[in-house]
């Protein structure tokens, strides 16, 4: 049944983060005094761009692994891959700003490079890269997975070569000569399109830019899962064989979502590297594709806004955590990731029914 | 390329072009047929199976098994356990790829070239043994999803129920008697309404040709009178091949006229009337034991 996008709750709810991230953000970090007790810290406007990001990664899994039912651990390739697009065209604003004073990347005038390597081509313009920051990441998602949902590979085994993925990409991206800066990767940014970044402004910009995509993209995978699109989607999760049998090919579909699912996350890359300064091979280490799978687990998979609280509550906590007790984070971690999946099947969001049901129950 | 050799092709294809006729002609009939995807039921066949063997690391599920099922005809195929009953329904829906021999769906469509989607979309509708229907989705929008339709990517995007479309899933929802469950996760329905809910996405899917994998295995009796019911009424319009266990719901589905199969290690054991295949002596021995 096709209803609308929303009911009027869920409007209410996307204009009032709107609103907060638009207005609020801004005024908040902007206009109201530093020695105010309302003012925004610089700290936390970074915090908040980068879970924003974060969030997109966790969405984007949602559509991929809560509706489809396909677990990926190689969401944080696309979303390095994307930050890594953005990062060259970062790299090559510098200009004659760097140590060397020269105009290459300083890291291509250490190792005497001469000239810029073929992926470089178009690094100077910001649409080309802007273009690639999509495209990238989804044209490796599409041709691996023409080739992984064309040979029926589903469960565990995709999840390990997608994991394997990563981090065949990680040591290609650590070695000096693919040209990506090696295992320093990018950073030192100076300005974007001109416009210096470490400005208050820029920052608070690129803060609310990555809560507009967020909500957009949240919209459309509304969109997406409420159109019949969407049902086969849940449709494969539940019985593909039954999906086949009545005539849908699955590898269509899943082939679909997955690249769509890539591109998401390239964009959060794209927005996440000016607002924390620096892209290294560490982004594609396989710890990092299995956090983003923690945050849509923990906040609720197959409901749109779990990922997202998720990605909040799981970041929120982990800047918390590693401020006040540093070396219990990753205990506290695992720990949280055992007790979603015993508990609480359904994530965060998932909780507030579960009590609604065992208070009805008594 | 020189300007000569291509003026004669241009020339030869032209000859050719006048040769096919506009209007009919058998092989055009064929190719017309094959680019819609239809199947071509001029010779009375809906199914056909030839010499169809497939084996499982040396055990021949299949062997040498020939079958053809009649236009609107509805078939009950019997047998023991391992008697390649579902292996049959494996290789027609494309799940299996026999080793040799033909399976043609109408006299045009080489079942075996396709792929399962392909297959479905052809025509061909399936009943797994135990019943298959999408747990998370509504009873509603699992028919929804199997109505006959475009399945492609693009256009799943933007669908829309139509009026029409709308009103045959009422009617089918009826038929099913799970009118009252439209709203309700599939999930939660009772093993019986499962089976007729997937009875439910054959039927809206339209298929030529229904293939019905135990249909009523743990349904009470009443449930099951019902679906001999809903069979027979689809006898004529739509083919039936029903593999079924329970003697009495074939006996409903036969009325002691029509044919029965029974097989047996993979190949056909006897043909007739049910109450012929139950005196046939082969068929005794199987079931009983020697």
């Amino acid at each position: 049944m096709t209803g609308s996008l929303l009911g009027v709750r869920g409007w209410s709810a996307v204009a009032a983060s709107t609103l907060a991230i638009v207005v609020l953000v801004p005024v908040l970090h902007l206009v109201v005094p530093p020695d105010s007790a309302f003012h925004l810290g610089e700290f936390y406007v970074g915090l908040l761009g980068k879970i924003l990001c974060y969030a997109i990664c966790a969405l984007a899994m949602d559509l991929i692994w809560g509706y489809t039912g396909i677990l990926s651990l190689g969401h944080g390739l696309f979303f390095a891959l994307g930050g890594y697009a953005m990062g060259m065209y970062l790299m090559r604003q510098i200009g004659r700003d760097g140590q060397y004073r020269m105009d290459m990347p300083d890291f291509m005038v250490f190792l005497n490079w001469k000239e810029f390597p073929l992926a470089w081509a178009v690094s100077d313009s910001f649409v080309a890269q802007m273009l690639l920051v999509v495209l990238v990441p989804g044209l490796l998602a599409f041709v691996f997975g023409w080739f992984a949902f064309r040979s029926r590979i589903k469960g565990v085994y995709f999840s390990i070569i997608t994991q394997a993925l990563t981090f065949a990409a990680m040591l290609l991206f650590f070695r000096n000569e693919t040209g990506f800066g090696g295992n320093n990767g990018f950073t030192d940014f100076k300005r974007v399109l001109g416009v210096p970044l470490n400005t208050p402004g820029m920052r608070v910009f690129l803060c609310v830019l990555s809560g507009v995509v967020l909500i957009g993209f949240f919209l459309m995978s509304r969109a997406i899962v409420n159109s019949r699109f969407g049902r086969v989607l849940q449709a494969i999760r539940d019985a593909e064989t039954r999906v086949m049998f009545t005539g849908y090919d699955p590898v269509a579909y899943k082939l679909a979502i997955w690249t769509l699912s890539a591109m998401m996350c390239g964009v959060a890359g794209a927005l996440y590297v000016p607002q924390v300064g620096i892209i290294n091979p560490g982004e594609m280490s396989p710890a990092a594709g299995i956090e983003i799978a923690i945050w849509a687990a923990v906040g609720g998979r197959g409901t749109l806004i779990g990922p997202i609280v998720g990605a909040f509550f799981v970041n929120g906590a982990k800047s918390w955590f590693t401020v006040a007790f540093p070396e219990f984070w990753l205990y506290f971690l695992g720990a949280l990731f055992i007790a979603v999946t015993l508990f609480l099947p359904n994530g965060l969001v998932g909780l507030a029914a579960q009590l609604r049901k065992r208070v009805g129950a008594r | 390329m020189t300007p000569d050799l291509m003026q004669a092709g241009a020339q030869r294809l032209a000859a050719h072009q006048q040769r096919v006729p506009a209007g009919g002609g058998r092989q055009e009939r064929f190719r017309r047929a094959q680019a819609a995807g239809e199947p071509d039921f001029g010779n009375g066949v809906a199914l056909y199976l030839d010499d169809v063997t497939v084996s499982f690391d040396g055990f021949k599920a299949l062997n040498a098994l020939s079958l053809a099922i009649d236009v609107g005809e509805l078939r009950c195929v019997i047998g023991p356990n391992g008697a390649g009953k579902t292996t049959m329904m494996d290789c027609i829906t494309g799940k299996t790829r026999p080793d040799s021999g033909r399976v043609f769906f109408g006299s045009n469509i080489d079942l075996l070239r396709l792929t399962e989607p392909g297959i479905a979309q052809a025509g061909i509708g399936r009943k797994f043994q135990k019943p298959t229907v999408y747990e998370q989705l509504s009873v509603f929008q699992n028919l929804e999803l199997a109505l006959r339709d475009d399945r492609r990517v693009r256009a799943t995007l933007l669908a829309r129920l139509s009026p029409a479309q709308r009103e045959r899933i009422d009617e089918v929802l009826q038929l099913i008697h799970l009118k009252d469950e439209a709203g309700r996760t599939a999930g939660l329905l009772s093993h019986g309404q499962k089976q007729w809910l997937e009875i439910g996405m054959l039927l809206v899917q339209d298929p030529k040709l229904l293939l019905l994998d135990e249909p009523v295995a743990g349904m009470t009796d009443e449930e099951t009178e019902r679906t001999a019911e809903l069979f027979l009424s689809l006898e004529g319009k739509h083919s039936l091949v029903v593999v079924e266990h329970d003697m009495k719901f074939v006996d409903q589905l036969t009325r002691g006229r029509k044919k029965v199969t029974v097989l047996h290690e993979g190949r056909v054991l006897a043909e007739g009337t049910l109450s012929q295949v139950q005196n046939d002596e082969k068929v005794v021995e199987v079931y009983l034991g020697r």
